[in-house]
Parts: structure tokens; C-alpha cells; sequence
């Protein structure tokens, strides 16, 4: 066995054996694959006919070999055919499969003699009736296809000879060429470079690579002392000054491995022209052969080698990163087909030319949604912007732009100006990187229907079909621009219902649930009677342009819970904005938090400034009918009294619940205030969300107030409500005693409540995320919410048969959602990764739970 | 809840009998168990002279609104009784007239073995409601009584005396004086209390016509309001109310927001926009775009924005389209419109040819390409401005349809409707309206920057002052590549 066969195959393939029946291939199949990614004829034939040998089943036991085939390859996975496969157009339809799903079609032969095969069917109980001739029949059409398997599309051919060289045969998988997902960098890709060696020079030395040059001073590599690698999106050569130069530079920087290079539609021309193929020496190619022909003897054909040799494209990083020259759909990455090829190098043409005579490129990443980076070039834009998790860092260099980098995993970009314009550009660049025209439209594809969104906080959270429908309306209709909407704010749930004397909500049950899921330290804060508001507020409009792609001159967005805009008229929306400017400023926090935006959430008071129209409808009317109706109704009730009539009981009652619609009156009066402009309107942050790069929903909440507090010091106009809070330890009676009372005090003298949050703001426990906060509202404040004459004893009674299950459950998802959204924002992910959890959280709200919780 | 009757009397005619009339004794407080809560019956004076006879309704407000939290048929069609914080126990409302029939119900039929010729004879009386919710205010309410003989006062009621510039609420304090028999005085309350309100806390059965008829007899057919108590009486069909459960989702958002339902859930206007009473304009709108349509030779059409899908219906009917599709962000347009065309008994070979799809325009929808035509008839005006490009590039650049038909309100035509105030946009939910030079300016930036031509039309008469009521531009892609797509 010294001359064992090793039939290499590509990791990713579609493999299809050939043979006679009996030749051997089911157990070929099993020896070499796992069980799963063997498809057997045979078996397809049982699944639908309940007999492997019934032949008149064949063609729909094809159908379903062919469907799972494809299946498969789809999700990427390697897949065996065991079947005959004698006939060629059997495997046609294979080969056809694996072009479709962009994978190589591999064909490993069992040339087996007849005899063989006849002996091992007639070992086989079900086979032992078939005829001879059968086996002579795929013997004979075995020999026909054996010249013409390479024909036929496969890309490699291992025919075994004998039974042999089938049993000692080896089988092992290779990578493929673009699969280094091992190599994990860190990387510093480059863009378009098209000759502009000088530039590339200069660039490579602000990213830290120390050059290395060759007798007569050219630069012949460049390693990086901190062991990063370079990667070259393609396109060294043509237009500019010295493609010969920038061929050296990295020709060396790959021999040594210093550098990675992906090939340019530049290179493949060039490459065509070297074997000396006719191509026309236009866009650049002409200078480049001119150059070529004055580089040292040899250099050209080492330069065709190498340039013959690059990939057109590498899945990196774990499958993170793909860099290629042209950008690449999702369900091409890893892919190895001509088409494959030809789209990462050329990208996707219309077939139509534009008025400069141009191709007409298809706007691929605006409808990319894949999880890996997709870096590129080709398409000169004037900087480098990353939309949908693509980004081109083609900056035209050679047309007078600069050369970009971009560092990853750091996703900063590096750029070095041009030195003067090398090439004068066909047409004028474009206002924006490739598909970033306006409204950097989102899909409805990425909100419609039933979804599962991932989070990291609260595994999968599900998104059911009539809330997306809802979610729909109200977000295209109502909301503000999605770009600006960044976040919604989660519902909370109140504390677990009380069973004290006159309380459906006491503090006590709170500090005990938190107690209870070992948290020590809460902070109450005061509950602003208000409606949410979440301010998204950047330090102007050039920083809102930059950061969110807005094209007007708003500088933010004040929105409420639904994300609708909290004023009709923006001017007063940039009022707001430019007020809590003034205060981040003066505060510093621009500075400090390193950022020119700021995402929070608030409080806007007072509550009749938005809710006024349900205040009239519902509250004040209430009021209303109430008071017009007690004074007759009490005075008949004590005329029928003195007439003696036995009224008593029905008097005291009507009494009673006079006073308690007058209490209810007073509980609404104290959250509605007279406005006039901003005059009277207050805004009460208590969380800081977000800023560049950074999450800040889990930074612990005496933290988050003391920045909230140096922003109300710094306000120069009393827009900007302090917030109350006071830090109780849960373990501690003496403590929680303090809570209880500073909580009687607070709503004693009208407050809503208050919110006990864990101190560290995220916690999670044994049961998973810990709640981030439960309400305890106040007993005068709950008539608003249980109508006026809930306190009664009876009725009180009745009202703590609530259940909190549900309202918790959903405060749990929606606080998960938006954390979510925030580490999406934070890690400069595109705009659908991020509207899609705020999308669910609009959803959730939805969802029917009792809203008085 | 609360009313009093009162009548005045003499020796020969004492006033007590109305204790005899409404089998109630006068000095007795007595109370009855109703479905809503209790009814307390005492008279606050009872003299020769002077007879006044109280009905209060004590209403259990937790029952009341756990009992109308129940989906479907359990539940109330009144969502605002849903909620603890609720007029009802101190309005006259539905459940007073309804409570009024059963603890008066010998008296509401006029019948009186007692004092038979007094049931029979007017009495001078005087009713008292203190809290009266009356939809249309003072006005209506003496359109309602007057006709009957009564005299009537209504005073506005303050929402909140605390806070003046919310103005009156709903309720009106009602006192009527007349001549009237008892029976006749029982039975206008029992039917125009819920209309005033126009709100009921039941559903609306068959059977609730035959009540009205009988409660009616003798003086609403030649009531002048009559066809207005008709039909709010009856206002809420099951049919109808249906749909108001399906935007339960709707309303919660609303709720999430401390904003009314109606406010959100406004895409749908079955009153005023039901093919039943088409208004002529929107007749005409629909002739303009078809006749865009047969001219631009399309049989694949989207309707974008279909509301209730009348344009779909009138394509449907034209074999010439073999594909029309109607998209809507509303699921409850997109439901109405599946029952007016009636799409679960059409024959297959027709309803094949229709598709009704939630979808919206700030978003690409895939769905969406490769259509002949595309219709936006009345939809950009009800796009805040800033979303526009987005609705742009999903229609003109993500599903390129070879035609795009939009139609627009023209504002300078709004100084020639009569009914609108000036300066006033011609329905709540329109974000802005164009005048023509507007319409024309958008039209032209959006043709240039995605490759389309663009023509304009007028719609309805056009003045030559102020152009016509509607405008209306047809959009043809071109052949030549766009510079937007070119990018």
C-alpha cells in the first residue's frame, strides 16, 4: 500500500461519485464523509416510495436528492452524492446545482470490473434479482463519461481504477484558496493604490510599517513591528506614476508576509495583456506597459506571475472580514466560481453604460445585509464611509483624493493626501460612497412579519407578525427619521403588588425583590410626572450630517416613546437641542466622553405640555362630570334625609366618593402646567445612553448622576430638572426603612413615585437579567391610573388580583432590545443592524399587557 | 350618575301622584340591583305642591372596566370603558337609560291601574340631569328636545375652571320643562341619553331596532333630528366594531404614547370616504389615472398607498390589468378593502389577478420591482417632508416601475373650497400641500435625479386663477441611465 492514491478535495464542494451499482459508493462515502454529508439516490428513493429500489420512483427521489443538494450547499456545507451518476446528464444537473450555488463540482470515479459488482449485488438480499445486465449497462456508459467528466464542468477528476486503488484510497480536504478565516490580523487594508507609489510610501509609514529597500533605493517591503499585515484591495497598477514601483513594494510585502492582495480589475487586464491576449490599452493600462518596459530585465514577468496568482477575494478574521476589490454579496463570500470571480473584481454591472461611457454599477451594498465587514475599492468616492457594513476606501488617490486605510479590528481609517492629480478622473466623483444616496433606505425585509432578534443581554427576542404590522404604521407614519431614532426606550414594571392596608404599590416590595435577586445596593430615583422624551443631541449639524447621514440642518431629534417628534415644529425641537448643547459644553462632556453627539433619556414636564388632548378627553372630563354631578345629587340626598327617608348609607357613600373624584381632580392638576414656548417646560435627563463609540446604559447609575448632575449645573436657562435619588441597601433594614419613608415624603408631597434601579445598573443573576428598574408609584398618583375610587377598601381588594408576569417578561425583552441597539450604535454597525431592535421594541410595545402596569 | 323628575301638584291633583305613576312610593328610598350597578330611587321632596323623584345609579367602576377588558363579543365596544379613570359613574349615560327602563319599565309603557287618567295627561314636568355628556354640545341637545314640546336649558359644563383655556367639556347641565305625559317624558330619555352620548356600553343587536321603534313610537318619525337619532342609536354595528378590536395593537401604541387612539389609527375614514357617497373629485382623480394608465399601456400595476382600495376595484374591473397590487401600511384599510372587493368570493381567475400587501414607502420592498406602473394617488401629502427622499428612492429607485402616476392636492385651489378655513390643510393627517410651482419643482428634481420624464395634468376644473383642485404628473423611466443610479 506504499502508492496510496490522495485525492485532494476543496473543503467546500460539491463531490459526486460515479459507479456501476455495487462499484462501492455508499461505502466509499461512508468511509471518507460523515453520514450527514453523504445524499444517497437510494435513500431518496425510501423517502418517497418506501422501497430504495423501486426505479419507477426515481425521478421524484432526484427532485429531493436535488432540493437537499442544494439546501446544503446554500448553507455552505460540503455534500456528497452517492448515486450512479453514469449518465451525463444526470450530472449535468449536478454540475448546474453547484454553479448556482457557487461551489466546486468535484467527481471521484469507482471504475470497478463488472464482475465485481455483480458478486457484491448478489450479496445484497435486495439486489440479488438484478439483472446482469443492468451493471454492463452503467459499465458501458461509465466508459463513455470518463473522457468527458473535465468537459462537463468538473474542476477536479479522480478516477479509482480497480477495487484496489479504491480501497486504499485517501481522502483529504483542502482549504480554499480564499478561506483565511485562521488569519486574524490585526490587518491594515489598503485602497486603490493604481501607481501612486510615493503615496503608498508615505501611508504605509504613518500606519507603523518599516520599510525595507533594495540596493538602489527602491522600497522592496514593509513589516509592521507589531506583527500586523497589510492587505491590498487591488488595483497596485495603471494611471498613476510608478505601477512598476508599488508592483515591488508589494510583491515583497507578500513574499516575506508582510501583505495580502486581493486582485483588481486593473491586475486581471494587465495580466491578460502580459500573457498576451489583445486588450485594448486604455484607462491607465497604456502607462503601465510603457513603465514596465523600463523596469529591470525579468521584473515584468515576475510581476505576471505574481498578479496571476492573486485570489479575487479573502474571508478573514474568522469569517468577519472579507476583502476584495469590487464588494461581494453575502452568498458569494467564501464562494469559488467564475461568476464569483468576475463580481468581486468588476462588481455588478446593469450592462448599461453611464453619459461618460462608464458601466453602470448595481448599488450591492445597499441591499447588503451580511454580519461579515465587507471592505473594498473600485468605485472612487471622495472618503470613506461605511454603509451596511461595507466599506470602499477607493478615495481616488490617483485622481488628486488621498490614499485610505482602514485598521482592523479598529475600524479607524488612516489617510494620506495625494500629491498632486496623477490622472484626470472621466467623470466627476460621486457625492457619496457608492448607494449612500438619501434615505439610506432601509428594507422592509429587515422589520416585516414574524422575526427573532439577536441580543446579547436576552438571547433571542421574538417579534410576532400583528405587532410588526403595528409597529409598521405607527414608524412610517408618525416617527421621526429612522437615522435619528437610534433608540426607544423600554417599558418598566411596576414593584410586585402590595398587601399593605391602602397600597397597591409599596417600596417594601420592591427593596425585597431586589433582595431577593441578590442585589444589594438600588438607587430610588424620583419619578418626573412628565412623558418620556429621549434627546438625541449632536454638537451641530455638520456632526449630525457626519455621524448619522442626515442632509438637512437639524442638529438632533427630541422624540417620544414611539419615536414620534415631541414638538410638530422642529424649531422648537432645536431649541430644546441647542439648550442641552449649551449644557454639555459647559459641562465638558464633549471632551471628556470624547464625542460630538450625545443620546439620552428623559422626562419632559409638564405631562399636559404632550398629553393634553387625553387629558381633556379623558382625565379632566372625568373631573369634569364628576364635579357637575355630586353638589345636586348630595343636596337630594339630604332633602330625602330630613324628610326622614333612610338615605343615611347612600349619603355617606355619595360623600365619599365626591371626595374621592375631587382627590383624583387634584392628583392630574399637579402634573399640568400653563406653557408659553419653552417657558414652563422642563426636561429631566436621568440616563446618558450613548456616545461615539460607547454604550453608556451599563455604567452604574451613581456614575450616570453625577454626569446628569454637572449637565442641570451647567444649564444656563433652568430647562435642565434635577433628579432625586437616594442609595439604599437592600440587606440593611435601617436602610430600607429610609427608602420607605423618603418615598412617603416624595409623594406625600405630590410626586409620582419613584424608580428603584440595581446601583450597577445591569445585573444579571442566576435567573438571568436582573430587572433594570421597577416603578413605585404613589398612592394619590394611581387614581389616575385605577380611576378615583380605588382606594376603597373593596375595590382595592379586587385591584391586586393584577399579574405582573407578562409586564415583567416584556420590560426584560425591551430593556434587552435597547441595550441592544445601543452596542449596535456604539459599535458603528449600519442603520438597518441598528432600526431593526428599535423596530422590535415598538413592536413589543404592542403586545397586550394591562396598560396600568 | 344622577337625574330627578319633578312635577308640581294641588289638592285635586296632588303632585305625590307621580309616586302612583312611576310605581315608586314616595317615602320610601328603595334600591334595585341592575346589570351596571345599583339604582337608588328616593324622592328628595314629596308635597301636595311639589313632587321631585331622584334616580341615582351607584356604578361599580372596577366591575365596569374588568368586565369590558374581555375581547369579542364579552367585551364592550366602548374601549374608553376599558379604563378605571371613566365618566361613566358619574355621566348619564347608556347605562342610566338603560337602568331608567327597568327600575320605570310599567311607567315607560304609560301603564297605571292607580291613576289611569293621569298616566294619560300631560303633567307639567321638569327633569334635571346634571351631568349630561352630549356629543355636538348645547346645540344639539336643544335640536334633539325642542321638537318635543320641552323647554329646554343647557348650561356648558367647565372641563377644569382650574385651567380656563381648555375650555367646556362634553357634559351640559340639562333642565327641560314641559307638558308632557309621563310615559312620552321616560321614553325621549331612554332613547336620547345614549344618543346624546353616542357611546353604548352594549353591543348593538337586531333586536335594538325594535326598542327604538317601540321607545320611538309616537315621536321620532316626525322628529326632525330623526334620521341623526337613528342612526347614532344604532351607530355601532357588530361588523363595525370588529374592526375597531383589530387596531387593539394600534391603541396600545397610542396608550405607550399618553395619546388617543384616534390619533394614530386615523388612516381609515369610513364615513367620509366610502364608495357609497363618492365624492366627485375622488371620481374624477380615479378617471385621470386610469386614463394615465391605459395610455402608458400598463397591465401590471401597484397601487401604493390603496387605502380602501377603490382604484383597485375600478382596475379590477377592466381586464386589461393582469396584475394589481395594492399596498397599504394600514392593516385595517388594507381589511376594509379586502371585504368592499370582496376578495374571499371572487373567482379565483379574478381575485388571482389581485394582491393586497401591508408594506411602506420609507422602506425598499423587493416585493415592489419589475411592475409596468405605479400609482400614488393622494399618498406623498401624508409624508412628513424630511421622509420624502426616502419614499423617492424606494418607489423611483429601488422598484423602478416604468410609469409612476402621483397625485397630489393643489393648495392654492383651497381658497375655493367653501367649508375650509383659510390657511387649513384639507384633511388632519396631510403634512403639507403643494401649491403648483411646489408640485412641479419636486416632480422635476425627482425625474432628473432617477431618470424619469415627467408631464403634468390637471385634475377637476381647472380655475384659472388658482389651477385645478387636483394635480396630477405622470412619470415615464427613460431609457438613458440615471444619474442617481449611476452613483
Amino acid at each position: 500500500m506504499s502508492d496510496r492514491r490522495v485525492l485532494p478535495v476543496t473543503d467546500l464542494s460539491l463531490v459526486v461519485l460515479v459507479g456501476a451499482t455495487g462499484s462501492g459508493k455508499s461505502t466509499f462515502a461512508r468511509r471518507h464523509f460523515k453520514p450527514t454529508e453523504v445524499v444517497s439516490s437510494d435513500f431518496c428513493r425510501g423517502l418517497v416510495s418506501d422501497d430504495e429500489n423501486d426505479q419507477s420512483a426515481s425521478a421524484d427521489a432526484f427532485d429531493v436528492l436535488h432540493y437537499i443538494v442544494g439546501k446544503r450547499l446554500a448553507a455552505g456545507r460540503l455534500t456528497v452524492v452517492d448515486a450512479t451518476n453514469v449518465q451525463s446528464d444526470s450530472r449535468a444537473r449536478l454540475v448546474r446545482l453547484a454553479r448556482e450555488h457557487d461551489v466546486l463540482p468535484i467527481a471521484i470515479v469507482l471504475d470497478v470490473p463488472e464482475q465485481v459488482c455483480a458478486e457484491r449485488n448478489a450479496a445484497r438480499r435486495d439486489r440479488a434479482d438484478m439483472p446482469r445486465q443492468v451493471i454492463a449497462r452503467h459499465q458501458r456508459e461509465l466508459r463513455r463519461s470518463l473522457r468527458s467528466l473535465e468537459r462537463e464542468g468538473f474542476r477536479k477528476v479522480h478516477v479509482l481504477r480497480g477495487v484496489e486503488e479504491a480501497d486504499g484510497a485517501e481522502v483529504a480536504l483542502q482549504r480554499r484558496f480564499n478561506d483565511l478565516r485562521h488569519l486574524t490580523g490585526p490587518f491594515d487594508i489598503v485602497g486603490d493604490v493604481h501607481g501612486c507609489r510615493a503615496e503608498l510610501t508615505e501611508l504605509l509609514g504613518e500606519l507603523g510599517y518599516e520599510l525595507r529597500y533594495d540596493a538602489v533605493g527602491r522600497p522592496v517591503g514593509a513589516a509592521h513591528p507589531l506583527g500586523r499585515t497589510a492587505v491590498f484591495v487591488g488595483d497596485l497598477v495603471d494611471r498613476g506614476p510608478d505601477s512598476p514601483g508599488v508592483l515591488r513594494l508589494v510583491m515583497g510585502m507578500v513574499a516575506d508576509g508582510d501583505a495580502l492582495c486581493v486582485s483588481g480589475n486593473h491586475e486581471n487586464k494587465l495580466a491578460r495583456h502580459l500573457k498576451g491576449r489583445q486588450v485594448r490599452l486604455t484607462h491607465g493600462l497604456a502607462e503601465t506597459v510603457a513603465q514596465l518596459a523600463e523596469a529591470e530585465p525579468g521584473f515584468t514577468d515576475r510581476a505576471g506571475e505574481f498578479i496571476g496568482s492573486l485570489v479575487s477575494h479573502y474571508v478573514l478574521d474568522g469569517g468577519a472580514l472579507v476583502v476584495c476589490h469590487a464588494g461581494l454579496p453575502e452568498r458569494y463570500h467564501g464562494r469559488t466560481s467564475g461568476r464569483v470571480r468576475s463580481f468581486a473584481m468588476y462588481g455588478d454591472t446593469t450592462g448599461e453604460t453611464d453619459e461618460y461611457g462608464l458601466p453602470v454599477r448595481y448599488p450591492w451594498a445597499e441591499e447588503y445585509r451580511g454580519r461579515a465587514a465587507v471592505v473594498y475599492g473600485h468605485t472612487p468616492v471622495p472618503r470613506a464611509t461605511w454603509l451596511n457594513n461595507t466599506i470602499c476606501l477607493d478615495t481616488a488617490c490617483v485622481f488628486g483624493g488621498k490614499l485610505t486605510a482602514l485598521r482592523w479590528p479598529e475600524r479607524e481609517l488612516v489617510e494620506v493626501p495625494a500629491q498632486r492629480v496623477w490622472y484626470e478622473p472621466v467623470r466627476p466623483l460621486a457625492g457619496q460612497a457608492p448607494g449612500g444616496q438619501d434615505g439610506r433606505p432601509l428594507d422592509l425585509a429587515d422589520v416585516r412579519g414574524r422575526r427573532a432578534i439577536e441580543t446579547a443581554w436576552h438571547g433571542r427576542v421574538a417579534v410576532r407578525e400583528e405587532n410588526a404590522a403595528a409597529a409598521l404604521e405607527v414608524m412610517s407614519r408618525f416617527a421621526v427619521d429612522p437615522r435619528l431614532l437610534p433608540y426607544l426606550p423600554p417599558t418598566m414594571a411596576p414593584c410586585a403588588t402590595s398587601r399593605r392596608d391602602g397600597y397597591l404599590e409599596h417600596p417594601q416590595d420592591a427593596f425585597a425583590a431586589y433582595r431577593a435577586d441578590g442585589v444589594g445596593q438600588v438607587v430610588c430615583e424620583e419619578k418626573h410626572m412628565g412623558s418620556r422624551a429621549v434627546a438625541l443631541v449632536c454638537r451641530d449639524a455638520e456632526a449630525a450630517r457626519k455621524r448619522f447621514g442626515t442632509g438637512g440642518e437639524e442638529t438632533g431629534a427630541l422624540y417620544t416613546r414611539t419615536g414620534r417628534p415631541f414638538f410638530a415644529d422642529p424649531a422648537m425641537t432645536e431649541q430644546v437641542l441647542a439648550r442641552v448643547r449649551d449644557s454639555i459644553g459647559g459641562a465638558g462632556l464633549w471632551d471628556e466622553l470624547g464625542t460630538d453627539w450625545l443620546l439620552l433619556d428623559a422626562e419632559l414636564l409638564p405631562w399636559s405640555l404632550k398629553a393634553s388632548g387625553l387629558l381633556r378627553q379623558q382625565y379632566a372630563a372625568v373631573g369634569a362630570a364628576s364635579r357637575a354631578v355630586f353638589p345636586g345629587a348630595l343636596t337630594a340626598l339630604r332633602q330625602a334625609a330630613e324628610r326622614g327617608l333612610d338615605v343615611a348609607d347612600l349619603l355617606a357613600r355619595q360623600r365619599e366618593r365626591a371626595a374621592d373624584a375631587a382627590a383624583f381632580t387634584d392628583a392630574y392638576r399637579r402634573y399640568c402646567g400653563p406653557t408659553e414656548g419653552l417657558d414652563g417646560v422642563r426636561l429631566a435627563p436621568f440616563q446618558l445612553l450613548a456616545v461615539e463609540g460607547r454604550s453608556l446604559a451599563t455604567l452604574p447609575h451613581d456614575a450616570q448622576l453625577a454626569l446628569i448632575d454637572r449637565l442641570v449645573a451647567h444649564d444656563p436657562g433652568g430647562l435642565l430638572a434635577p433628579t432625586r435619588r437616594l442609595i439604599v441597601d437592600t440587606e440593611d433594614e435601617a436602610s430600607v426603612a429610609e427608602g420607605v419613608q423618603w418615598w412617603l415624603d416624595l409623594t406625600a408631597e405630590g410626586g409620582e413615585g419613584m424608580v428603584v434601579k440595581p446601583l450597577q445598573a445591569c445585573v444579571r443573576g442566576p435567573r438571568g437579567l436582573v430587572q433594570p428598574g421597577v416603578k413605585c408609584r404613589g398612592r394619590e398618583y394611581l387614581r389616575i391610573i385605577y380611576g378615583p375610587e380605588y382606594t376603597r377598601p373593596d375595590n382595592l381588594q379586587r385591584l391586586r388580583s393584577r399579574s405582573l408576569g407578562h409586564k415583567r417578561s416584556l420590560a426584560l425583552r425591551e430593556y434587552a432590545l435597547g441595550l441592544e441597539a445601543l452596542d449596535r450604535l456604539a459599535a458603528g454597525e449600519p442603520l438597518w443592524r441598528v432600526h431593526e431592535a428599535v423596530f422590535a421594541v415598538l413592536a413589543l410595545e404592542s403586545e397586550p399587557v394591562d396598560p396600568r402596569l | 350618575m344622577f337625574l330627578t323628575i319633578s312635577t308640581t301638584g294641588s289638592a285635586q291633583s296632588p303632585a305625590t301622584d307621580l309616586g302612583f305613576l312611576l310605581h315608586k312610593h314616595p317615602d320610601r328610598a328603595q334600591s334595585f340591583s341592575t346589570a351596571q350597578g345599583t339604582a337608588h330611587v328616593f324622592y328628595p321632596e314629596a308635597t301636595e305642591q311639589r313632587c321631585t323623584a331622584a334616580l341615582l345609579l351607584e356604578v361599580d367602576p372596577v366591575a365596569l372596566a374588568r368586565k369590558a377588558r374581555g375581547k369579542g363579543r364579552g367585551g364592550s365596544p366602548d374601549v374608553a370603558l376599558a379604563s378605571y379613570v371613566n365618566d361613566r359613574p358619574y355621566a348619564a349615560s347608556s347605562l342610566l337609560a338603560v337602568a331608567l327602563g327597568s327600575v320605570f319599565s310599567t311607567a315607560l309603557k304609560g301603564v297605571c291601574h292607580t291613576r289611569p287618567q293621569r298616566a294619560a295627561e300631560p303633567l307639567p314636568l321638569r327633569v334635571g340631569i346634571p351631568a349630561l355628556p352630549a356629543k355636538g354640545g348645547t346645540a344639539v341637545v336643544h335640536a334633539l328636545f325642542e321638537p318635543l314640546g320641552w323647554s329646554v336649558t343647557a348650561e356648558p359644563v367647565a372641563l377644569d375652571e382650574r385651567f380656563p383655556e381648555w375650555g367646556d367639556s362634553r357634559y351640559v347641565a340639562l333642565t327641560l320643562e314641559g307638558r308632557q305625559r309621563l310615559a312620552d317624558a321616560l321614553r325621549h330619555l331612554y332613547v336620547l341619553l345614549p344618543v346624546l352620548d353616542d357611546a353604548k356600553h352594549y353591543w348593538i343587536s337586531s333586536d335594538e331596532v325594535d326598542k327604538l321603534l317601540r321607545a320611538g313610537d309616537g315621536w321620532l318619525a316626525g322628529h326632525p333630528e330623526h334620521k341623526l337619532i337613528t342612526s347614532r342609536y344604532l351607530a355601532r354595528r357588530w361588523s363595525l366594531t370588529r374592526q375597531a378590536m383589530e387596531r387593539l395593537e394600534l391603541a396600545r401604541l397610542a396608550a405607550a404614547d399618553d395619546s388617543a387612539a384616534e390619533e394614530i389609527d386615523n388612516a381609515v375614514d369610513e364615513n367620509a370616504d366610502t364608495e357609497e357617497r363618492p365624492v366627485p373629485l375622488a371620481v374624477r382623480r380615479r378617471e385621470a389615472i386610469t386614463a394615465a394608465l391605459r395610455a402608458a399601456g400598463a397591465s401590471r400595476v401597484l397601487d401604493l398607498g390603496c387605502g380602501q382600495g377603490q382604484l383597485v376595484g375600478e382596475l379590477l374591473g377592466d381586464p386589461a390589468y393582469t396584475e394589481i397590487v395594492g399596498v397599504d401600511v394600514s392593516t385595517r384599510a388594507l381589511t376594509v378593502a379586502a371585504r368592499r372587493l370582496r376578495l374571499d368570493r371572487l373567482p379565483e381567475r379574478q381575485s388571482s389577478r389581485v394582491r393586497l400587501l401591508q408594506g411602506a414607502l420609507t422602506y425598499t420592498d423587493s416585493r415592489l420591482k419589475g411592475y409596468d406602473a405605479a400609482v400614488l394617488s393622494e399618498v406623498v401629502e401624508h409624508l412628513d417632508p424630511p421622509r420624502l427622499p426616502a419614499l423617492e428612492h424606494a418607489v423611483f429607485g429601488a422598484a423602478r416601475p416604468g410609469t409612476v402616476i402621483v397625485t397630489t392636492p393643489n393648495a392654492e385651489y383651497n381658497v375655493r373650497w367653501q367649508s375650509l378655513p383659510a390657511g387649513q390643510v384639507r384633511h388632519p393627517d396631510h403634512r403639507f400641500e403643494w401649491t403648483r410651482e411646489e408640485f412641479r419643482g419636486w416632480a422635476g428634481r425627482t425625474a432628473e435625479r432617477y431618470g424619469y420624464r415627467v408631464e403634468f395634468t390637471a385634475v377637476g376644473d381647472d380655475d384659472p386663477e388658482v389651477g385645478p383642485p387636483t394635480q396630477l404628473a405622470v412619470f415615464h423611466r427613460s431609457e438613458t441611465t440615471a444619474k442617481g443610479a449611476a452613483a
